[in-house]
């Protein structure tokens, strides 16, 4: 039964240097280093976590000797769902979330491991994560008529945001223009190298806790709804836009619909309420669709929608405004997802810096795609719900 | 310019079949492309599956299918994950006439001849030394 009045919110984040490489680091070395950066950030010691979530979560708490601990077992914004509901539920008062990524890359040219399937049915045609999501773009541009230059617009939108991000492992390294992405080598039609997310290392965590805990000196971000569609494993089917589950209510190519229309009524806000939008970006035409599912467009417009300057840091739309999986850091499976709500606390603390959205007060983060087969969506804001 | 897919001709990875998986590597090598229909609902059911997705009925039985299609969505690769894939080739899924979907590689034509809904055909080629795999390619 959970107990009345509890409230969690998001009390501290904390980002390692992300890098193409970090030399001399560890993956433990970084889950320390955040661990400790967020608990300061919210103005909590080591001896105040009762709750944790990580990747190997089990050898976290031993090492760091913080049992007995409530342990969460979910990845990217999902971690914040879920140890926020912890916290109302009563199992915890102070939970980190925690995740890194080092010594991960030998081959910085090739496509992020973990994503590389071995699976029988889709291994042998030479599927990797880039020409999954190649084949959910591919069919929204025969479909609706999305075009190469649209891909292009989104994709020099993101690379300029890192640019002008100096945490970005690709700060300074702009400003791109829409023919740069698309003048760039061919990897997935059609997807170019520009288009796709980097591979890098670094660590991030976030502190959730009991308000009742929070330091008041500690800007706390508020958790004001969320949701998560799965549709199956990733990279282990080819990934059909048409896919349906057995309810029949939205197909795999607006994976992150159902989620996002639960979140938005956890909220009680509108579309129109959300100030900046930190959607996860694996690769170009994952932003279109995501504009769609989460119906910040009518289906088949999020083409011309990106077109028209919306998702610009100084448009109606502003997204993935610290550079996102394209050059702000992507490392490891989770630490890059979590990134998105941590960059959505930043927006609305106001400490995002030169690519500060004015007067951000509620923020849309998200994680996966339709060439995953899932999405999760979170909704931040600067005042409780 | 006029680029055309070909199959590979080294060895691709691909893991080893399991019980449920066997037979359909099987009618491969014999140039059959096999999936499994419900013996209670008749839904095709592929990959492999224990029991039908659609009814959850365990009696499912393989079936051969005509090998007929429509390219449902493509790509083409230009620099593959790993060096064993010879580039480009084009992953495609394929709608088959018997209603379910197959991930393969569109092989004997140029790429510029690619879209969605072109009909095309199972062809089996080996690819290294001791695996057939289903390639298709457009219907003359």
């Amino acid at each position: 039964m959970p107990t009345k009045g509890r409230t969690a919110a998001i009390a501290g984040v904390y980002n390692t240097k992300q890098g193409r490489r970090l030399e001399g680091k560890t993956t433990r070395r970084l889950i320390v280093e955040a661990i400790q950066g967020a608990l300061g950030d919210a103005g909590f010691a080591l001896e105040d976590v009762d709750g944790i979530t990580s990747e190997n979560t089990a050898s976290l708490i031993y090492d760091l000797r913080l049992g007995p601990v409530w342990q969460g077992s979910t990845f990217g914004v999902g971690m914040v769902t879920e140890a926020v509901a912890a916290i109302e539920y009563g199992l915890a008062n102070v939970v980190v979330l925690v995740a890194a990524q080092a010594e991960a890359y030998r081959d910085h040219a090739a496509t992020a491991p973990w994503t590389r399937p071995e699976n029988e049915f889709v291994a042998p045609w030479g599927m990797f994560t880039a020409a999954e999501f190649a084949l959910i773009a591919r069919r929204h541009m025969e479909v609706y008529g999305t075009t190469r230059e649209q891909l292009s617009i989104v994709a020099a939108t993101i690379r300029n945001n890192g640019s002008a991000n100096p945490e970005a492992v690709y700060a300074g390294r702009g400003p791109f223009t829409p023919d740069d992405i698309t003048a760039s080598r061919l990897v997935a039609d059609p997807f170019h190298l520009l288009d796709c997310a980097t591979t890098s290392e670094g660590g991030c965590a976030l502190v959730i806790a009991n308000v009742d805990r929070l330091d008041p000196a500690c800007r706390p971000v508020h958790v004001l709804g969320s949701g998560a569609d799965f549709f199956g494993p990733s990279y282990q089917h080819p990934p059909a836009w048409d896919l349906v589950g057995r309810r029949g209510e939205h197909p795999n190519g607006l994976v992150g619909r159902h989620a996002a229309d639960m979140a938005f009524a956890h909220a009680g806000i509108n579309r129109d309420d959300v100030d900046v939008l930190e959607l996860y970006d694996p690769f170009s035409f994952e932003i279109i669709r995501q504009l769609e599912a989460f119906r910040f467009c009518p289906d088949g417009e999020g083409g011309p929608f990106v077109e028209d300057g919306h998702i610009a840091i100084t448009g109606s739309h502003p997204v993935t405004t610290d550079g996102g999986t394209m050059s702000f850091s992507h490392a490891g499976t989770n630490p890059q997802m979590m990134q998105r709500a941590i960059r959505g606390v930043q927006q609305l603390r106001g400490d995002a810096g030169p690519l500060q959205v004015p007067n951000a007060r509620i923020a849309l983060c998200s994680n996966g795609g339709a060439g995953a087969m899932f999405t999760t969506v979170l909704i931040l804001g600067d005042e409780p719900r | 310019m006029t680029t055309e897919l070909a199959a590979q001709r080294a060895a691709v990875p691909h893991a080893e079949p399991g019980p449920l998986t066997a037979p359909f590597w099987h009618g491969c090598a014999e140039g059959q492309l096999l999936f499994q229909r419900c013996g209670s609902c008749a839904s095709a059911n592929f990959p492999p599956a224990e029991q039908c997705r659609q009814c959850l009925s365990p009696a499912l039985q393989w079936e051969r299918s005509t090998g007929d299609g429509t390219v449902y969505s493509w790509t083409v690769v230009h620099r593959a994950a790993t060096p064993m894939f010879e580039t480009p080739y084009a992953p495609a899924m394929i709608d088959m006439a018997e209603g379910y979907q197959i991930l393969t590689n569109v092989i004997d034509t140029d790429i510029a001849q690619l879209r969605v809904g072109l009909p095309v055909t199972v062809d089996f080629r080996a690819v290294g030394d001791d695996l057939w795999l289903p390639y298709f390619r457009p219907l003359p």
